[in-house]
């Protein structure tokens, strides 16, 4: 018998699991409704009140809330709590500058700690186990996340944080790491920095690794399990609905769980923003069902995904999405950071006075995302003296990663040598195999 | 064991109930906490058919209940301890007793039967024994609880519906009643909807709870999420009171 958290609600069969998700839903509703202005008016707007809603199904009958409704509500418009109340604040990165804000409660982080316990004892972490936490610390939900999941758990917690790979690789060796938490192709840079190194994986105690905040492949999955020798699972989260610990995969990883006593998940599709059946492949939406400080009520992901309601082997009742498959707006993960082409659309127009015309090359290099961005040559930007072009490249460069975070290399091409094309997609070209 | 969906309640023009949704698995101690008028009582009245429910759907082991003649539903096994106890004043303890047990008297398990859960009863509230011929009126009101207690348990209740049993008691006798509520718990399995103004006394029983405000189900959640809720401290167990005029 494997391992399994809180084996009352994970298995918990269906009729009894969605008459609580009902109360839970009600609840949620009702104090939504009544806390937070901007639920209030949009229910107000289609005329709704939290009655309304009598069954699961109901649940369509009442609006989305999507990244545009937290960054109109920004910093904490959205919230559900007087601040005095929220112990903890976390943000993500927004898609037009300002970023998303959200607040959790004692009870919130005392929640947290338990869904993200679930995933990891799902995955096979045990109060045995020394857990590596290479996510950034700091406003990112993921590494404090994870972080109290293994607390909970009663493991032990290396906080190590994002970056410099020697130490990580040194700590890994000499505190006999036998659970590395980190982004997919962070594992792969670890991998790398291994072999020219000379060190064999096999010397290492590596058992288990948890990876996720970006989407990533089966055939990464095997690279990384071949090269780090551990069993490499994924998980899945999002810093508006709580952090990691929305959903997580079991040891037969067929998909991840998705706690549906805490998160009540939607499929719809991403066009005409109506409901799919279930099994059929769309945008995620999902409802928070036991946040207090921050309750989201249809959030659009932009993740897309499908739901799988069969049975797992591995006993949990919950139900299980694959995979995700993209995303339904033009939102892109570099180095686990998100990024929208209009922040850099944002910065340029302000740099250069006009709109320019320009395209993001994302790339590979190794296991690490490279970012190039490449801008049309206009009047306004063409200087005669080598010196002054290159320090104006570098002020973009700057500026760019000041926004975003992630560092970007900043090139000009010929005039009328970026296609025209109606739409979004010709402005990025993704050259990473995911 | 008992699931609740959408049921609304009016009193006269009053919408007392609205969608109220709420279950309870068997075995489970679950307290229902509000203010003054949030419905609590409401909630109880329709579940035991005093009071008839609006619409919505009342499910009792998976049958449904709902606006069942009252003395039905306590033939199914749910019993309700009144708020104010309402025992027979001139009758005898143990008057009061046998007639929680009334249904029974015509049923075929016979009179032996009564007895024995009599008998379970005084073991359970060694007090009543004491008085048992003593006029209900003139108990105490620990001892009238008690005897109310007692009374619905004749009924042997799966189901126990509880109402405000602390109300107007002394905090040692509030003890010794929850002290008996874990009992039956424990060793008669049963399952209990406590009802309760006494906040906390009613989270440290009980398993999990809900949250009722003005009709409506605003939280759920188990006892010690509950208890570190910032309203429930607020409203119900008089923490941060200075602070209320914030909001």
């Amino acid at each position: 018998m494997e391992q399994i958290w809180d084996q009352t609600y994970e298995c918990m069969e269906r009729e009894e699991l969605e008459q609580l998700q009902l109360e839970r839903l009600q609840a949620t509703l009702n104090r939504a409704y009544k806390n937070v202005a901007c639920y209030r008016n949009k229910f107000t707007g289609l005329g709704i009140v939290p009655e309304d809603v009598q069954s699961l199904s109901d649940l369509s009958k009442l609006p989305f809330t999507s990244k545009e409704d937290l960054r109109l509500n920004y910093p904490y418009g959205m919230f559900a709590v007087p601040l005095r109340e929220v112990v903890r604040i976390h943000s993500s990165s927004g898609t037009t500058g300002k970023p998303t804000v959200v607040g959790y409660t004692k009870n919130d982080l005392k929640t947290w700690s338990n869904l993200v316990a679930r995933f990891m004892t799902a995955a096979g972490v045990t109060h045995d186990d020394v857990v590596q936490i290479a996510f950034g610390y700091g406003l990112f939900t993921g590494a404090f996340g994870l972080h109290y999941g293994s607390e909970t758990i009663g493991a032990t917690v290396i906080p190590m944080s994002a970056g410099n790979t020697e130490k990580q690789i040194m700590i890994m060796q000499d505190y006999r790491t036998t659970t590395l938490v980190c982004t997919p192709t962070y594992a792969i840079t670890l991998a790398d920095k291994m072999e020219k190194m000379g060190i064999d994986p096999k010397s290492l105690t590596l058992k288990v690794g948890l990876f996720g905040g970006e989407p990533w492949s089966e055939a990464m999955r095997r690279e990384i399990e071949s090269r780090l020798c551990l069993s490499a699972t994924d998980n899945y989260g999002l810093s508006e609905i709580i952090g990691p610990g929305v959903a997580g995969e079991c040891p037969h990883k067929c998909g991840m769980h998705i706690f549906e006593d805490a998160f009540l998940p939607e499929i719809i599709d991403p066009e005409t923003c109506q409901p799919l059946p279930p099994g059929s492949v769309g945008e995620l939406v999902l409802t928070t069902l036991t946040k207090e400080a921050f309750p989201m009520i249809r959030y659009r992901t932009r993740d897309m995904t499908s739901l799988d309601y069969t049975k797992c082997t591995c006993g949990r009742t919950m139900v299980r999405m694959r995979k995700t498959m993209g995303r339904s707006d033009d939102m892109l993960i570099i180095k686990g950071v998100n990024v929208f082409p209009s922040q850099i659309e944002e910065v340029l127009v302000a740099v250069e006075g006009c709109e320019p015309h320009y395209q993001l090359v994302v790339d590979r290099v190794g296991a690490l995302d490279v970012l190039e961005v490449r801008i049309e040559v206009t009047e306004n930007i063409f200087f005669d003296e080598m010196k002054r072009q290159k320090a104006f490249l570098e002020t973009v460069e700057k500026r760019i990663e000041s926004v975003l975070g992630v560092g970007v290399t900043v090139r000009l091409v010929e005039p009328n040598s970026i296609p025209r094309q109606e739409g979004k997609a010709s402005r990025v070209i993704d050259k990473r195999r995911i | 064991m008992l699931k609740i969906k959408n049921i609304n309640s009016y009193y006269g023009k009053v919408h007392a109930l609205k969608n109220v949704s709420l279950h309870l698995k068997q075995g489970e101690i679950v307290t229902l906490i509000g203010a003054n008028g949030a419905g609590k009582t409401t909630l109880l009245n329709s579940l035991s058919a005093v009071i008839p429910t609006g619409s919505g759907e009342l499910l009792f082991e998976g049958a449904p209940i709902m606006n069942l003649p009252p003395e039905r539903i306590v033939r199914l096994g749910i019993s309700q301890v009144p708020e104010g106890r309402q025992v027979f004043n001139p009758l005898s303890v143990a008057d009061n007793l046998e007639l929680g047990a009334y249904l029974r008297y015509r049923s075929r398990e016979g009179k032996g039967e009564i007895a024995k859960d009599l008998d379970t009863v005084y073991a359970l509230f060694p007090r009543l024994l004491e008085r048992r011929k003593q006029a209900a009126g003139t108990l105490s009101g620990g001892e009238q609880q008690m005897l109310a207690i007692g009374r619905a348990l004749m009924a042997r209740p799966r189901l126990l519906l509880l109402d405000e049993p602390s109300m107007g008691l002394a905090p040692l006798v509030v003890q010794e009643i929850f002290r008996v509520l874990e009992t039956l718990r424990s060793e008669k399995k049963t399952t209990i909807l406590l009802v309760e103004q006494n906040a906390r006394a009613a989270l440290r029983l009980a398993d999990r709870g809900y949250v009722l405000e003005t009709g409506k189900v605003i939280l759920e959640g188990s006892t010690s999420e509950l208890l570190e809720n910032k309203d429930v401290q607020r409203a119900y167990l008089g923490r941060e009171k200075k602070e209320v005029w914030e909001r």
